[in-house]
């Protein structure tokens, strides 16, 4: 059987290349109309990743960085399921993260905010989902952030979040966000998201069944990816 | 009402912002978490194939370098066979070949290249055959969903001619926008131009 097409991108729930309101979308943004093609084989493969690719302490951030203490911050488990479209889910995909620590500091040598650097934290993780699509991290909540898009522009707290799911037409690299969180609707990254409820996907809940008494809070959050057809009378990629 | 179809949405994109490189390339923001960093190594020594190196530019809308950009590349080895398991010839696939790499552009300079070999021609649909061809997926701050296009290589022009991605290209000349520039025996320089004249063709994979 030849693999089938992933459904199209319904792009009315992704923010628009040209936001205005986010100033640096205004020059990185292609006015031109993006090409439309039937899916091939190079769109439909996709690299894949293996245990041997991660470490033990890859998905563990408040361990991966230490050197001989604890981060400072709410400790927190981030936790939830690859799914796609059809609702099933994403076996053994890759799940990358990255975020500010507790301060709202980035571990970047271009980031220079005054909010002071934690020496037992880092701020990325890794991990392979399992066979039911299942993720989690260790993790500190990230801080809010300022950022020179205009005056007094804040970012809310969010983790970046980065996922290959089987296709290179799936990748995918969003930012999660904290249920509650009051910057939320101030920020324009977040904004630029024309559907209001694709934003409220984006919003990680308070997951107290998954939190451990007396260690850590846990957020769940969930990551759908584009899903594929049903083969019932498809085009073939050869032949037909 | 009529039943509901109960698909699930995709997951928003938001950007990669500009400390991508901490998740998916912490040596280059400063500091080593990970044994080793992933996407490095696309086809090791050993593997079948012509080696190449190719690199380039992201230029902005105003001709500017962007130099915190992350381009992921996907592709064929030189047979044409992608290292997943739906590929049919997957069986012969070149041992160890990954078929995927991760690069950054260089903070100061926005320059970025890869090391690679030449892939072959690839199955289309309906028995046509895609000219050789390496998938490019960019991201940066400021770019708010991943950017798809696909780089082809400048002597292939006669499967240029019947290649169902360049050819459905509706004005020709926008094609060359696809296509890389030879600048050794073994180098292939391709810039990617995000706005304004000479727009890359990016497409809705």
């Amino acid at each position: 059987m030849t693999p089938a097409e992933f459904h199209q991108r319904d792009r009315s729930l992704h923010p628009p290349a040209h936001v205005p309101a986010y100033k640096t979308s205004v020059t990185r943004s292609p006015r031109l109309p993006l090409l439309t093609i039937r899916q091939t084989a190079s769109e439909i493969t996709g690299p894949t990743f293996g245990h041997g690719d991660i470490g033990a302490l890859d998905n563990d951030l408040t361990l991966n960085f230490a050197q001989g203490g604890m981060p400072v911050g709410e400790r927190m488990v981030l936790h939830g399921r690859v799914l796609d479209e059809n609702a099933r889910p994403v076996p053994n995909t890759l799940v990358e993260i990255w975020q500010a620590n507790a301060s709202g500091r980035y571990r970047h040598r271009k980031d220079a905010y005054l909010g002071a650097l934690d020496p037992n934290f880092g701020g990325c993780g890794r991990t392979l989902t399992d066979e039911n699509g299942r993720y989690h991290f260790r993790t500190i909540k990230p801080g809010p952030y300022p950022w020179p898009n205009h005056v007094n522009a804040w970012r809310p707290r969010h983790i970046h979040v980065s996922v290959f799911g089987t296709a290179f037409s799936q990748r995918l690299i969003t930012q999660l966000y904290f249920e509650g969180d009051p910057l939320i609707p101030l920020c324009t990254i977040v904004q630029g998201i024309p559907d209001p409820s694709a934003i409220e996907r984006l919003i990680a809940v308070l997951d107290m069944n998954a939190s451990v008494p007396m260690d850590l809070l846990a957020y769940r959050f969930d990551i759908v990816l584009r899903g594929r057809r049903s083969t019932m009378f498809e085009n073939r990629l050869e032949g037909n | 009402m009529a039943q509901a179809l109960g698909y699930l949405k995709e997951t928003a994109s938001q950007t990669a912002g500009p400390y991508v490189h901490i998740g998916l390339a912490p040596g280059a923001a400063g500091f080593q978490t990970f044994a080793q960093e992933l996407g490095r190594i696309i086809a090791p020594e050993g593997v079948p194939g012509e080696r190449i190196r190719v690199e380039g530019l992201v230029l902005d809308g105003l001709g500017a370098p962007v130099k915190d950009a992350l381009l992921e590349v996907w592709q064929a080895d030189a047979n044409g066979i992608y290292p997943h398991p739906e590929d049919p010839r997957v069986a012969e696939v070149a041992s160890g070949f990954r078929g995927w790499g991760r690069v950054i552009t260089d903070f100061d300079t926005g320059f970025w290249s890869f090391d690679t070999i030449r892939p072959g021609p690839t199955p289309g649909r309906a028995g046509k055959r895609q000219a050789p061809h390496i998938s490019f997926w960019l991201v940066s701050r400021g770019i708010n969903i991943g950017l798809n296009t696909r780089m082809y290589f400048p002597q292939d022009q006669a499967l240029h001619a019947t290649d169902p991605v360049l050819t459905s290209v509706e004005h020709p000349v926008r094609r060359q926008t696809m296509i890389a520039t030879r600048t050794a025996p073994a180098t292939y320089r391709f810039d990617i131009r995000l706005q304004g004249d000479g727009e890359t063709v990016f497409i809705d994979v």
